[in-house]
């Protein structure tokens, strides 16, 4: 257990490094840097820059050295926690993500449970009752949602909780609190704005997610060991939520690894059209203004994220399957 | 022999519906399990044997349903219960699944849930049965695990089925079966999927367990062998009916059913002249969904009658402790 622990986190860790080269090198890839995307900008607005001028700032930011020196400069400081000054909005890139990279997680988090809390009685609900009239039901809106784009939902849910429940649509906070520091108050504002977002994230999950656990219930209702649990006396329900359940849930546990991902990067479309203040806006700025260091911190924190997600998941596997936790013995 | 009947089967009529038509894979089953004694049940692949332990304990799965006939417990006694009549989700049923009959598989390898321990899965059964505290549970269930043969129960008992070998496996399956203290099991084909050394300990195993706590089982195989060295009675089944009844050493002796004495024939001989061949039954069991007409058996009979076995259906087996066989030839039914 303690060998597989280690092994994990080892890979882990070796997996961020890549993100972070991976990171790097896809920022540098386009071509130009950013004080020729900054000259483009101030060309546009009339203004010109002189070549020593633009050496200069060149030299000031470091793009005159080797990559693999840019690269070690850039790793070295992301350590300490500096993640360089954003170059378009001059501040530091941690200030500008700010709340920003939490929200986002809280979202995408939210999204994730509420796919959860909706599949699994579903799912369960339509592996034993196969073939129900429910079940047909339940199929027929899981194919809808796979098929509906997010942001499109998002904004007819928008116009249908503003138009008809005067429910708060849009951003995660009220205007009072946008700018507040946290309390209380701006806490229970945030809750009452989670839930929009969140349906919205969760739909093509959830529906995804009944699918995946309605398949592998059938599968296990079918197996000996049902029979065993039921010969022994068990109630229905209980042999079926304690056995054959409980070895479908794997799909569960390793959704923390695929969709989290998603939902991170659906989060990007969906953000803009429902005005959320996550990374993802941000990171489509920065990527348009090539924003280096701002782009490569936001894309390295997502990359980190998801590793962890993905470690989470495996330690729940772990948890779930007695044959993974026990493999070595 | 004559012990009083502790589970009688009377025509039981077990049907599958699906779009291709319906399956009669039970017809009118009827037979009696003894207090005390070992009943074996032989028969080819897809007679039915599965359908009949299954529908006992009300597990038949949809679309299978029991379209007639009765299940008597205790049908000696003044509290006889038809399980048929039973809601199969229903308290009733739930105390006699385990409590009453238990139930002991074909497949080690997957009867047993990889997800909890030996321990967690026996324990269950116990406390399902018995009103017993966690501990008191936790002793009984190490108790039968040492009953049936495991060394080292009380480590044993926190170990995965999958870190156990197929023999211990079934034995765990065995315990379980046991937990509830149940007067009648069900074991079918317990040791199909053994290796011989494996299977001669199992089957030893199930008749001490039998003898000493007087249990009445229901053996179902397809393997004469088996049926020699534990029956006290034989049922042969084919095609979802029982074709004959008999003591085992009636069965053995003088078999009445041409089916009864085609199985005999092809059991392989260690006394047989090497390279000998094989005797087989001739054709293949039809499917049940196209049964023939008449004596189902006589597409494969070599004693046919003629016209008769074509067209009547011969009278079902007599019960009784001398038992017969459901065929036209004289003498067969005595
Ligand atoms: N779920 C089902 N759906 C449709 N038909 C079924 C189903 N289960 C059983 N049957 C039918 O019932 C017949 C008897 O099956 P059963 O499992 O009792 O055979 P068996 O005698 O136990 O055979 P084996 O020796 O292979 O275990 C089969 O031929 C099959 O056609
Ligand atoms: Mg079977």
């Amino acid at each position: 257990m303690l060998v597989y622990l280690l092994r994990r986190i080892g890979l882990a860790v070796i997996t961020c490094v890549f993100i972070s080269i991976l990171t790097f090198i896809i920022i540098r890839l386009p071509p130009g840097d950013f004080v020729d995307a900054y000259i483009a900008s101030l060309a546009a607005s009339g203004s010109t820059v002189s070549l020593e001028q633009a050496d200069a700032m060149r030299r000031d930011y470091g793009l005159d050295q080797p990559l693999p020196m840019q690269y070690l400069r850039w790793v070295g400081r992301v350590l300490e926690g500096d993640f360089g000054v954003s170059m378009v909005w001059r501040r530091p890139v941690a200030e500008v993500i700010g709340d920003r990279l939490w929200l986002t997680m809280l979202v995408s988090l939210a999204a994730l449970f509420l796919t959860w809390a909706i599949a699994l009685p579903i799912g369960i609900y339509s592996a034993v009752r196969q073939y129900s009239i429910a079940d047909y039901i339940f199929t027929t809106l899981g194919f809808i949602g796979l098929a509906v784009p997010n942001f499109l939902l998002a904004l007819i849910l928008m116009y249908v909780g503003f138009r008809y429940l005067g429910l708060n649509v849009g951003g995660l906070f009220s205007t009072e609190y946008v700018q507040a520091s946290w309390s209380w108050g701006r806490a229970w504002d945030l809750a009452k704005h989670l839930p929009l977002p969140a349906a919205v994230l969760a739909l093509a999950g959830t529906a995804q997610l009944i699918r995946i656990m309605r398949a592998n219930l059938l599968d296990e209702l079918r197996k000996p060991y049902v029979v065993t649990a039921r010969a022994k006396g068990l109630s229905e329900a209980r042999a079926i939520l304690k056995y054959p359940v409980r070895a479908a849930l794997n799909p569960f546990a390793s959704s923390i690894a695929y969709l989290f991902p998603y939902l991170v990067s659906g989060s990007i479309i969906v953000s803009l059209v429902l005005g959320l203040p996550t990374v993802g806006p941000l990171l489509l700025q920065a990527l348009v203004a090539q924003d280096m260091f701002l782009a490569g911190a936001i894309v390295l924190l997502l990359g980190i994220m998801t590793v962890i997600g993905t470690l989470i998941s495996d330690l729940l596997l772990t948890w779930i399957d007695p044959r993974i936790r026990l493999g070595g013995r | 022999m004559a012990e009083p009947s502790a589970l009688s089967i009377r025509d039981l009529a077990v049907q599958f519906r699906n779009e291709q038509g319906v399956i009669r894979a039970l017809d009118g089953v009827s037979f009696d399990l003894r207090a005390g004694q070992t009943l074996g049940i032989v028969g080819e692949s897809g007679c039915g044997k599965s359908v009949t332990a299954r529908s006992i304990l009300r597990l038949i799965d949809r679309p299978g349903r029991i379209t007639g006939g009765q299940i008597l417990l205790d049908p000696a006694g003044p509290q006889a219960i038809d399980l048929t009549a039973l809601d199969p989700d229903s308290r009733q049923m739930q105390q006699v699944r385990g409590g009453r009959i238990g139930l002991i598989f074909q497949e080690p390898m997957t009867a047993l849930s990889v997800h909890y321990t030996v321990g967690n899965q026996i324990i269950e059964a116990i406390r399902q049965h018995r009103d017993l505290s966690k501990a008191d549970a936790k002793a009984q269930a190490i108790a039968l695990l040492g009953e049936v043969g495991i060394p080292h129960p009380q480590r044993r008992i926190d170990a995965y089925p999958f870190e156990l070998s197929g023999g211990l496996r079934q034995r765990v399956g065995i315990a379980m079966a046991l937990a509830g203290n149940p007067d009648i099991v069900i074991a079918d084909e317990p040791t199909t999927a053994l290796d011989v050394t494996t299977q001669a300990q199992i089957l030893g195993l199930l008749q001490r367990l039998q003898r000493e706590k007087g249990i009445a089982l229901m053996l179902i195989t397809h393997d004469m062998g088996v049926i020699a060295e534990m029956a006290d009675e034989v049922a042969v089944m084919y095609l979802g009916r029982i074709v004959e009844t008999a003591p085992v050493e009636r069965l053995f002796a003088a078999p009445r059913h041409p089916y009864t004495r085609a199985l005999l024939r092809a059991v392989p001989s260690i006394l047989a002249t090497p390279r000998q061949r094989l005797s087989t039954i001739g054709g293949a069991v039809p499917h049940p969904g196209l049964r023939p007409t008449g004596c189902s058996f006589h597409p494969r009979c070599t004693e046919m009658l003629g016209e008769r076995c074509r067209r009547e259906i011969p009278a079902s087996v007599p019960l009784g402790v001398s038992g017969g066989a459901s065929c036209f030839l004289p003498g067969a039914s005595e």
